[in-house]
C-alpha cells in the first residue's frame, strides 16, 4: 500500500520534468516578446536589453531551462517579468481560491448527480429518465460562461439575493488563514456572519462550474447503474428475496459508485484548468483568473507556474481517486 | 400440505425482440413433491433456465410474456400474485442458486454480510428464522444472523467458517463460492429449491461434493428440488425425477430410474447415446446431428421432427401430447409404438 | 420494442444489409438524435448563408447606428441593439460561420494530429510508443484551456492562430483512441493476411487497418465539436481569439457583460446560440454513437 503510493509519487518526476519541458518550448519557441512588452512602449533598447538581461532571458534557452529547473527544487517557480513578484508567493495566494471553488463544485456535482444517476437508471425508459437524459445533454451543452452571465443577472441583479462576484465584502475582515478556504476559516475562526458571506459569494460561482461535472456524473452514474443491475449477483439478491431498496442502495449502488470514480477523477482536473472562464465572469481571485492576466501580456513565467502546478493536481487526484477506488472495491486493494 | 409443492401447467412464454416474437416455453408440464430433486435436461436454449426462472418470478416482462398456463406453488399461482407476496416467497419458501459461483456473489462485500442481509430478509416474513425472542432489537437480530450465517457456512462444509464470514468472495476458490452461495439459498429455510447449473463451472471432484450436498440437504430438510442441467450423468447420479426439455418442450418425464433405463423419445434415446460409456469404443463418440430450431419460426408440428430419424410426415402436422407410460413416466412422441421395436 | 416485429425472413445471407437496416431503425427510433441532426443542420446553414440572411448585413460588415442603440427587443429588433446600434441578431446570424469554422478546423486539425500519432505510435511500437504515449499523457495533464491561451496570446490575435493553438492542445484524445485500436487491429486476421502477401508496413498502416478505425474517430470527431465551438467561444470571452468587428459569439457575450443589467438582451442572443449549436452537436454524437460504435454503447 505505501510502496504503491511512493511509487505514484516518484512517477511525478518524469511528469514534472515533462510539463516544464514543454511549456519552456511554448514560452520561448512561439514569437512574441515578452520583455518588450514588460518594459513597455517608451523603452529604449537599452533598457529592453537590461531587462533582458535582468531575467536571464539572453542566456541560450537551455541555460535559462536548468536555472528554473533548479530554482524548482527549492520550491522557487521564478519571478513574474509584469510584477516582479516571485510566482511561488502568488500561486500559494491564488491556488486556494481555485480550489475552494473546484471542491464546491465537484461536492454539488456529486451530492446531486450521484442520486439522480441511480435514480434515473431504476426508473430508466420511463419519461422522468427520458428527460433527466435530455437535461443532462443540455447541461453539458451550458457554457459555464453564458450560465454564470445568466445567474448573475437574476440572482445579483435582479432579485439581488446574492452578491456579484469575489470572495468576500471588502468591509467584512477576512479570517486568519489556515486552509486557504474561506468557508473553512470563517468556521474555524468562529466567525458566523463571515461564513454566511464567504457562503454567498461561493455560491454562483460554484453551481456554474458544478453543473456540466453534474451532468456528466449523472450519466456516468445511470450508464454504470444499469450496468450492474444486469450482473449476476443481482439476480441472485433479487431470487433470495433482498428487498428492492436494499439490493439498490447497498448492493448496486456501490459498486456503480466505483465504476463512476474514474470519471470524477478526470473531471477534477479538468475542472482545475476549466476555472478561467467562471473566474472570469464572477471576479474570483484564483489561479485561472492570474494565468489570464499573465497569458494576456505574455508574461510566461506565471503561466508555466499555473500549468505546472494544475498538472501535478491532477495527477495527485487521480492518485487519491485509485486510493479511494480501493476502498471501494476491495477486489484491486492489493493490486 | 397435501397438494404438490410445486406444480407448472401448460406453461407458454414468448420473447419479444427485434427479429420477432420467439415461443421460448411452448406448453411446460411439472409436478414437485417435497424430497423429489428433480433433473431438467437439454441442450442451450431449449428453456430450461427460463423455466426455472419462472418459477421466482425473475424473467423480465417485458420483453417476456406469459401466454397462458400457471405456476402453483403449494396451489397458490405465482403469475398472479402481487409483487409483495412473490417477495415473501423468494429466498423464504423458494431458493435459487445460479451457475457461476464468480459472478453470482457481490465482489464488494464480505460473504457474513450478504449471508446476514439474506437471513435479515428471510426473518422479515418468518422470524423464527433467527431463533430469536420476537420483538428483538435490531442489533440483537443482527447477531442471531451472523451466528445463523456461520452456522450455515458450516454445513455446507467450509473450514473455520466462523472467521471466513469476514472474506471477501474473491479470497475464496470456486467451489467454496458455490458452497456460500448453497448456504445463502438455504439460510431462509426454503421448501422449494431451484438450482441452475449448480456445478457446471467447476471441476469434476469439486462437483461430486456440491451434488452430495444438495442430496444431502433434500434428505435432512424434506425439500423440493429443480436441478437444471445439460448433464444427463449428474442426473443420473443425483435425481429422483428428470424431466427432458426440447426447445421449449418437455419431451419425456419420470422418475429417473424408468427414463434413464427405458428411455421413450428419440430425443432422450439421442442424449442417452451421446454419453460415452466405458462400452463404447474408441472414435464412435456420437454426437447429434444438426442444431436447436430457431423459435421465432419454429417447424410445424413436433419440434424434433427435422433431426428425428425416425419423423414420419404425420409428426409435422401437430404438437404430439404426452403419453402416459405408467409410473408417471410420460413422453410426448406419436412414434412411441414404432419405437417399442427399435 | 413492441413495435419491431417483422415477417420472418428464412435467407441466411443478410448480415451487412441486416446491420445497416438495424443501425437506420435505431437512428429513427432514437428522437433525440434526430432533433440534433435537425438543429445541426441549421446551424450549418447559418454558417453558410448567415451572413447573406443577417437582415442588417451593413451591421455585420461594421457599420454603426448610434441613434438606435440599446433598443429593446421588437419586431424590427428580435434580440434589440447593442451599445453601438448594431441588430445583435444579425451579429450572431453572422457569427455563426466563424464559431462553426473554428470549431470544425480545430476538430479537424486535431483528429489528424492525434491520428497520425496514434496510429504510428501503435503501429511500431517499441521506443516510438513510449515516447509517443508519454508525450500524449503529459499534454493531456496541461490544463487544455490555458494551454490553448498561452499559445494564442503567443501567437497573437486572428482566427487562424486561434484554431492552430486550439487544435494543439485538442490531439492527445485522438492519439490514445487511435493507438488502442490500432493496437487491437494489429492483430485482426485480414492484417495478418496483408503481411503475408508482403504488403509494405505503410499500405498496411493506411490500407488496412486506418480504415477499420474510422467510425469511432468520427463518432469522437461529432462529440468533440460541440466543445471546441464553446472554446473557441470562451478564447473569445476572454479576448484572445478573433478581434472585432469580425462578430463572435464568445466576444460578443464578453462585451454584453458592461451593459448588464440595463440591457440584458445584448447577451441572450450569442448565448443561446452557443448554447443551441453545442446542443445540438451533443445529440448528434450521442446518437451516432450509439450507431457507430457499439462498443462504447452503455
Amino acid at each position: 500500500m505505501l510502496y504503491f503510493i511512493l511509487r505514484r509519487i516518484l512517477m511525478l518526476v518524469p511528469v514534472v520534468i515533462g510539463l516544464t519541458v514543454i511549456m519552456f518550448a511554448i514560452a520561448r519557441i512561439l514569437p512574441g516578446d515578452p520583455v518588450a512588452l514588460a518594459a513597455g512602449p517608451n523603452a529604449t533598447p537599452a533598457e529592453i536589453e537590461a531587462l533582458s538581461h535582468e531575467f536571464g532571458l539572453d542566456q541560450p534557452i537551455w541555460t535559462q531551462y536548468f536555472h528554473y529547473v533548479g530554482g524548482l527544487l527549492h520550491g522557487d517557480l521564478g519571478t513574474s517579468l509584469l510584477t516582479r513578484r516571485p510566482v511561488a508567493a502568488d500561486i500559494a495566494a491564488y491556488l486556494p481560491a481555485t480550489l475552494e471553488l473546484v471542491c464546491a463544485a465537484m461536492l454539488i456535482a456529486v451530492a446531486i448527480g450521484i442520486p439522480l444517476g441511480l435514480a434515473t437508471a431504476v426508473w430508466r425508459n420511463r419519461w422522468p429518465d427520458y428527460l433527466s437524459q435530455v437535461v443532462a445533454i443540455g447541461a453539458i451543452s451550458m457554457p459555464r460562461f453564458f450560465l454564470g452571465l445568466l445567474l448573475q443577472l437574476c440572482f445579483a441583479m435582479w432579485l439581488m439575493w446574492l452578491p456579484l462576484g469575489g470572495r468576500l465584502p471588502i468591509i467584512v475582515i477576512p479570517p486568519p488563514t489556515v486552509t486557504g478556504f474561506l468557508t473553512i476559516d470563517t468556521l474555524l475562526a468562529g466567525d458566523l456572519h463571515a461564513f454566511t458571506m464567504a457562503l454567498r459569494h461561493l455560491a454562483m460561482p460554484a453551481i456554474a462550474m458544478s453543473l456540466s461535472p453534474l451532468a456528466t456524473i449523472m450519466r456516468m452514474m445511470r450508464a454504470s447503474t444499469i450496468e450492474v443491475m444486469g450482473q449476476d449477483y443481482v439476480m441472485t439478491a433479487r431470487a433470495l428475496g433482498l428487498p428492492r431498496g436494499k439490493i439498490i442502495l447497498k448492493y448496486v449502488a456501490r459498486n456503480a459508485v466505483s465504476a463512476t470514480l474514474t470519471v470524477i477523477g478526470l473531471y477534477f482536473g479538468w475542472l482545475l484548468g476549466g476555472t478561467v472562464l467562471v473566474e472570469t465572469v464572477f471576479d474570483w481571485p484564483g489561479l485561472g483568473l492570474y494565468a489570464t492576466k499573465a497569458i494576456v501580456s505574455q508574461d510566461m513565467m506565471p503561466v508555466i507556474g499555473v500549468a505546472l502546478v494544475i498538472g501535478l493536481l491532477f495527477v495527485l487526484a487521480n492518485l487519491v481517486i485509485d486510493l479511494l477506488y480501493g476502498v471501494i472495491n476491495p477486489k484491486v486493494r492489493y493490486s | 400440505m397435501t397438494g404438490p409443492l410445486l406444480s407448472i401447467r401448460d406453461l407458454h412464454l414468448t420473447m419479444t425482440s427485434f427479429d420477432g416474437a420467439a415461443h421460448v416455453l411452448n406448453g411446460i408440464d411439472l409436478t414437485v413433491q417435497r424430497g423429489e430433486i428433480w433433473g431438467l435436461v437439454g441442450e442451450s436454449g431449449c428453456g430450461k433456465s427460463l423455466t426455472g426462472l419462472s418459477i421466482s418470478r425473475l424473467v423480465p416482462t417485458p420483453p417476456a410474456t406469459y401466454r397462458k398456463g400457471e405456476i402453483r406453488f403449494e396451489g397458490r399461482d405465482i403469475l398472479k400474485l402481487p409483487l409483495r407476496e412473490m417477495q415473501d416467497l423468494r429466498g423464504k419458501r423458494i431458493g435459487m442458486i445460479f451457475q457461476d459461483p464468480t459472478t453470482n456473489l457481490n465482489p464488494a462485500y464480505r460473504v457474513g454480510e450478504q449471508l446476514i442481509d439474506v437471513a435479515l430478509a428471510a426473518a422479515s416474513h418468518d422470524p423464527s428464522v433467527l431463533g430469536c425472542p420476537p420483538g428483538a432489537g435490531r442489533r440483537e437480530r443482527r447477531r442471531a444472523a451472523r451466528r445463523l450465517a456461520g452456522e450455515m457456512l458450516e454445513r455446507v462444509g467450509i473450514p473455520d467458517a466462523g472467521a471466513r464470514l469476514d472474506n471477501y468472495p474473491h479470497e475464496f476458490s470456486g467451489g467454496m463460492r458455490q458452497r456460500v452461495l448453497i448456504a445463502m439459498a438455504l439460510i431462509g429455510r426454503p421448501d422449494l429449491l431451484i438450482a441452475d447449473e449448480p456445478t457446471t463451472a467447476l471441476d469434476v471432484s469439486v462437483q461430486a461434493q456440491i451434488l452430495k450436498l444438495l442430496k444431502g440437504t433434500v434428505a435432512d430438510h424434506d425439500i423440493g428440488v429443480i436441478l437444471i442441467t445439460h448433464n444427463l450423468g449428474v442426473v443420473a447420479e443425483t435425481c429422483s425425477h428428470v424431466a427432458v426439455m426440447y426447445a421449449g418442450n418437455i419431451v419425456e418425464s419420470g422418475p429417473v430410474s424408468n427414463v434413464i433405463e427405458s428411455p421413450a423419445h428419440p430425443y432422450t434415446r439421442a442424449l442417452m447415446a451421446a454419453i460415452p460409456t466405458k462400452a463404447s469404443k474408441r472414435g464412435t463418440l456420437k454426437g447429434l446431428g444438426g442444431t436447436v430450431p430457431n423459435l421465432i419460426t419454429p417447424p410445424p408440428g413436433c419440434r424434433f421432427a427435422p433431426r428425428c430419424p425416425l419423423a414420419i410426415p404425420a409428426c409435422t402436422a401437430a404438437l404430439p401430447g404426452a403419453v402416459d407410460l405408467g409410473a408417471d413416466h410420460r413422453a410426448a412422441c406419436i412414434r412411441l409404438e414404432a419405437l417399442e421395436h427399435v | 420494442m413492441t413495435d419491431s416485429v417483422q415477417t420472418p425472413r428464412t435467407e441466411p445471407v443478410r448480415h451487412r444489409d441486416d446491420r445497416l437496416r438495424r443501425a437506420l431503425f435505431r437512428f429513427s427510433q432514437s428522437k433525440l438524435s434526430m432533433i440534433g441532426a435537425a438543429i445541426v443542420a441549421v446551424v450549418l446553414f447559418f454558417a453558410v448563408f448567415g451572413t447573406v440572411l443577417a437582415p442588417f448585413p451593413g451591421h455585420v460588415a461594421g457599420a454603426v447606428d448610434t441613434a438606435n442603440q440599446f433598443q429593446a427587443p421588437s419586431a424590427a429588433h428580435l434580440f434589440g441593439t447593442n451599445e453601438l446600434g448594431q441588430d445583435v441578431l444579425s451579429l450572431v446570424m453572422a457569427g455563426t460561420t466563424v464559431s462553426v469554422l473554428a470549431g470544425f478546423g480545430v476538430v479537424l486539425i486535431g483528429s489528424v494530429i492525434g491520428t497520425l500519432v496514434g496510429a504510428v505510435a501503435g503501429f511500431v511500437g517499441g521506443w516510438t510508443d513510449e515516447g509517443l504515449m508519454r508525450l500524449t499523457d503529459l499534454t493531456l495533464t496541461i490544463p487544455s484551456l490555458i494551454l490553448a491561451m498561452a499559445i494564442a496570446a503567443a501567437l497573437g490575435p486572428g482566427f487562424t492562430n486561434m484554431v492552430i493553438a486550439i487544435s494543439l492542445s485538442w490531439w492527445p484524445g485522438y492519439a490514445r483512441l487511435v493507438r488502442g485500436e490500432v493496437l487491437a487491429a494489429r492483430e485482426e486476421v485480414y492484417v495478418t493476411a496483408a503481411r503475408a502477401i508482403g504488403a509494405s508496413p505503410a499500405r498496411i498502416l493506411f490500407r488496412h487497418i486506418l480504415p477499420n478505425v474510422v467510425s469511432p474517430i468520427i463518432v469522437k470527431m461529432s462529440l468533440d465539436m460541440g466543445f471546441a465551438i464553446l472554446t473557441v467561444a470562451g478564447l473569445g470571452f476572454i479576448g484572445i481569439g478573433v478581434r472585432p468587428p469580425t462578430p463572435e459569439w464568445g466576444t460578443l457575450l464578453s462585451l454584453s457583460r458592461a451593459n448588464m443589467p440595463g440591457y440584458w438582451w445584448t447577451a441572450m442572443a450569442p448565448g443561446l446560440a452557443m448554447f443551441l449549436a453545442v446542443f445540438g452537436f451533443n445529440l448528434l454524437g450521442d446518437g451516432l454513437r450509439d450507431i457507430l460504435d457499439p462498443k462504447a454503447r452503455r
